[in-house]
């Protein structure tokens, strides 16, 4: 036994097949009567057999595999209502070499349902206590049992005799374990059986055939042993195991559990009609929350970090550290901290909806439509999460089991219209488009229209012509639970989680983007020879605003001069035959580092300041006024059409890239996305610019 | 024992019994090892608005499984 006992707790009844939010691993810890304990809280699953990311997690946890070493005790959340299938858990763990300690939960819900727990502790032969989360009834008595479990020897315990056949083929894959998952490694104690039960795994779980090879370092010599053999083995030990709860649990269950307001629920929320009306509500309060009551707090974020600014301005006077502290450094930590509000919203609603059971009926209504695209169920989710931040919803991804799809949603999800491109088709539609704000509004559901379709299509067309995205459909299968109240500490805690995740991996990320792209519309300093000389028109200027106008000229002038500015000027000649000109260009330049910067940098190029935003009247007027050099308005309605649905299309966010690097551990998908979202944009723009040209709108 | 068919073509509402499981090994396995095994019962709740997927019961668990995986489950009606 070990200083510092280790123990795992696993709950089935948790995660119920549809981990939309599942963590990836938490860790805690917990005062056990002689020294502290590490909690580990692993990914739910329903058995140690399955091969999705988080099930391997599980499984590598609990046997020693992966990072850390074997916890020292085991704690198996036991589901009162689903009793068979969370003690089919326990026993795999039992037969795994694990010192267990059964946590009885849902006591109260299965009612006159649920096991006497020390009968049931009996019957498998581990410490069971019933414990009640809500009021933490029972956490003391379990704390109490799993000291006692740690002080135990490990032992191994299997209900059920391999046959002579499957005995041989055990005893082949254990000669071909490597020394490192040996139970006198892992365990620091020869137990023959636990090396069985990882030789069973390798049988029954090692598939040459599947596309596991990118998920675990599997030895060859391993792979090799188990790949000779045929299946038919592949169902005696799932079977003996089954044999065995159904003769033994059915002594001690006599009623089950009632189910018949989850049923009456269902019969509203899964109906024919109601069931998509529901489905549609939940989702505009979603999106309402998302824009309307986030508003508020990113109007205060923005705000106190210009205010912060200006107060660091004001301490230091001009100069470039200043404009590098404020405009790139506190720029930039505002930029990452303006997306908290949504994605805290986000994660805190899809959290709830997921805990109380909903998500899994949305898969459920949904499924016909995302199969038909070949996108995963579960695929469903992340690009939910897509019309927030791309960024947690592609580590959303993690919940399907299939490198394939996985890798097809990441390509997708980018593609829904996310909260960054909300406030440029404002601006475009309020200065550009004309017509009623119904028709204006019309037009914003439409692009929303717009985006789901070319994601889903794509999905289709990719799963069809790019080939590692191809493959067959693969089985689809989810829990529908029954309703829960959700546990809102629970639900917070996820929703923190998740959101700090994104702060870490994607902040950083767009934190550096912004200071580098901060430099590239700064430097450099000086201007071109013949231009004006800005300061000392300034200093002659007769009252303060036209010294702002001057001001914000010279501030244009410094854009146009800079690397970010010459390179707007260098792409013209391919953005020119989607209506876009140079000053277009400059601001996808800056909008290649988050889409909302193509607000400000337009409000520079146009020297209305960079202090604005999408409701800001001088941008909308500069934008309505503008001419090119033919004398032409530079923005008709068919331009800001182009440049929509160019924003909708084209892949302009270094954190998404980002992340789909981390999640695909290759730089080869990331530059695949950049190139044919590009690529697409390009196309379709030019589409409908020329289209709309030789259709008449000009 | 009845007529063998599948769990695809069973009536809404009824029981039955399952007799065996197919399709892709990593499938069956978690079908099995959920403890849809054979002579377990399983009756379709409902079928889905667009037409799939069913709602299955399963030892007093609700499940939700596309049409072509249903139909790769033999049942044995009544």
């Amino acid at each position: 036994m070990s200083a510092r006992p280790r123990c795992s707790t696993r709950s089935p009844a948790k995660v119920s097949n549809y981990p939309g939010i599942t963590v990836e691993r938490r860790t805690g810890v917990i005062a056990l009567p002689q020294a502290p304990a590490e909690l580990h809280d692993l990914p739910g699953t329903y058995s140690l057999n399955a091969r999705s990311g988080e099930e391997q997690i599980a499984f590598d946890a609990l046997t020693g595999l992966g990072d850390t070493a074997a916890p020292d005790v085991v704690v198996v959340c036991l589901d009162a209502t689903q009793l068979a299938r969370s003690v089919y858990l326990l026993l795999q763990c039992r037969e795994l070499g694990a010192r267990c300690v059964g946590a009885l939960t849902m006591v109260d819900e299965a009612g006159a349902a649920a096991p006497d727990a020390r009968a049931l502790g009996e019957l498998v032969g581990c410490e069971v206590i019933a414990v009640t989360a809500r009021t933490k009834r029972g956490l003391s008595d379990l704390v109490a049992a799993i000291d006692r479990a740690a002080r135990k020897d490990r032992v191994t315990s299997w209900r059920w005799h391999p046959s002579t056949a499957l005995r041989a083929h055990l005893d082949a894959a254990v000669e071909a374990l490597p020394h490192g998952w040996r139970s006198s490694v892992r365990y620091g104690a020869e137990l023959t059986h636990a090396d069985d039960a990882l030789a069973l795994w390798a049988l029954t779980c090692i598939d040459n055939s599947e596309q596991d090879a990118d998920e675990l370092a599997i030895p060859l010599a391993l792979r090799a042993a188990v790949g000779a053999r045929h299946f038919d083995l592949d169902d005696e030990a799932i079977l003996a195991r089954w044999t065995w709860l159904d003769r033994e649990i059915a002594k001690l269950v006599h009623k089950r559990t009632d189910r018949s307001l989850t049923e009456k629920i269902d019969r509203v929320l899964l109906h024919r009609a109601a069931g998509f009306a529901v489905f549609a509500g939940v989702m505009a309060v979603l999106f309402m929350s998302l824009f309307a009551w986030a508003a508020p707090m990113i109007d205060g974020i923005s705000s106190g970090f210009k205010g912060f600014g200006h107060i660091i301005h004001h301490l230091l006077g001009n100069g470039i550290f200043t404009d590098f502290l404020v405009d790139g450094v506190i720029g930039g930590v505002g930029a990452v901290l303006v997306f908290l509000p949504q994605i805290l919203m986000l994660f805190l609603f899809l959290g709830f909806l997921e805990d109380c059971g909903y998500l899994a009926r949305v898969a459920y209504l949904m499924d016909r439509v995302m199969r038909s695209m070949n996108l995963h169920g579960r695929a469903f989710v992340p690009m939910l999460f897509g019309f927030a931040c791309a960024v947690p919803a592609i580590t959303a991804t993690r919940t399907m089991e299939r490198r394939r799809d996985r890798l097809l949603t990441m390509m997708v999800v980018p593609l829904m219209t996310c909260s960054a491109r909300l406030p440029v088709y404002t601006l475009i539609i309020a200065a550009l488009i004309p017509g009623s704000r119904v028709t204006q509004g019309l037009l914003m559901v439409g692009m929303y229209a717009f985006s789901v379709t070319t994601s889903l299509v794509a999905a289709w067309v990719m799963s069809k012509t790019v080939k590692p995205l191809k493959g067959k459909r693969l089985p689809f299968i989810i829990e529908l639970p029954p309703y829960r109240f959700p546990r809102m500490p629970d639900v917070l805690r996820m929703m923190w989680s998740k959101s700090s995740m994104f702060l870490r991996e994607a902040g950083t990320v767009i934190l550096a983007c912004s200071v580098a792209l901060w430099a590239l519309l700064y430097f450099p300093r000086h201007l071109p020879e013949g231009s004006p000389d800005y300061p000392a028109l300034i200093a002659q200027a007769p009252d303060a605003d036209a010294r702002a106008a001057l001001g914000a000229r010279e501030q244009a002038a410094h854009l146009e001069n800079s690397y970010g500015g010459r390179l707007g000027h260098g792409i013209e000649p391919v953005i020119k035959p989607l209506g876009f000109d140079w000053k277009i260009g400059v601001g996808l330049v800056g909008a290649f580092a988050a889409r909302e910067v193509f607000i400000s940098t337009l409000g520079i190029v146009y020297a209305v300041g960079d202090d604005v935003d999408e409701e800001s009247k001088p941008l909308r007027q500069a934008l309505q006024t503008a001419k090119r050099s033919d004398g032409h308005r530079a923005y008709t309605p068919l331009v800001g059409l182009s440049l929509m649905v160019f924003f909708a299309l084209a892949m302009q966010c270094m954190s998404t890239l980002a992340v789909v690097r981390r999640e695909s551990h290759s730089l080869r998908w990331p530059i695949f996305l950049f190139t044919y979202m590009t690529i697409l944009a390009w196309i379709v723009s030019f589409l409908v610019y020329q289209g709309g040209k030789l259709l008449g709108f000009a | 024992m009845g007529m063998p068919s599948t769990l695809a073509e069973i009536a809404l509402g009824r029981s039955a019994k399952v007799r065996s499981v197919s399709g892709p090994r990593s499938f069956r396995r978690r079908l099995l090892e959920m403890g849809l095994v054979p002579g377990v019962e399983v009756r379709v709740v409902t079928i889905a608005p667009l037409g799939d997927p069913l709602r299955i019961e399963v030892r007093h668990g609700q499940w939700s499984i596309r049409r072509a995986e249903a139909a790769q489950i033999e049942i044995e009606t009544p």
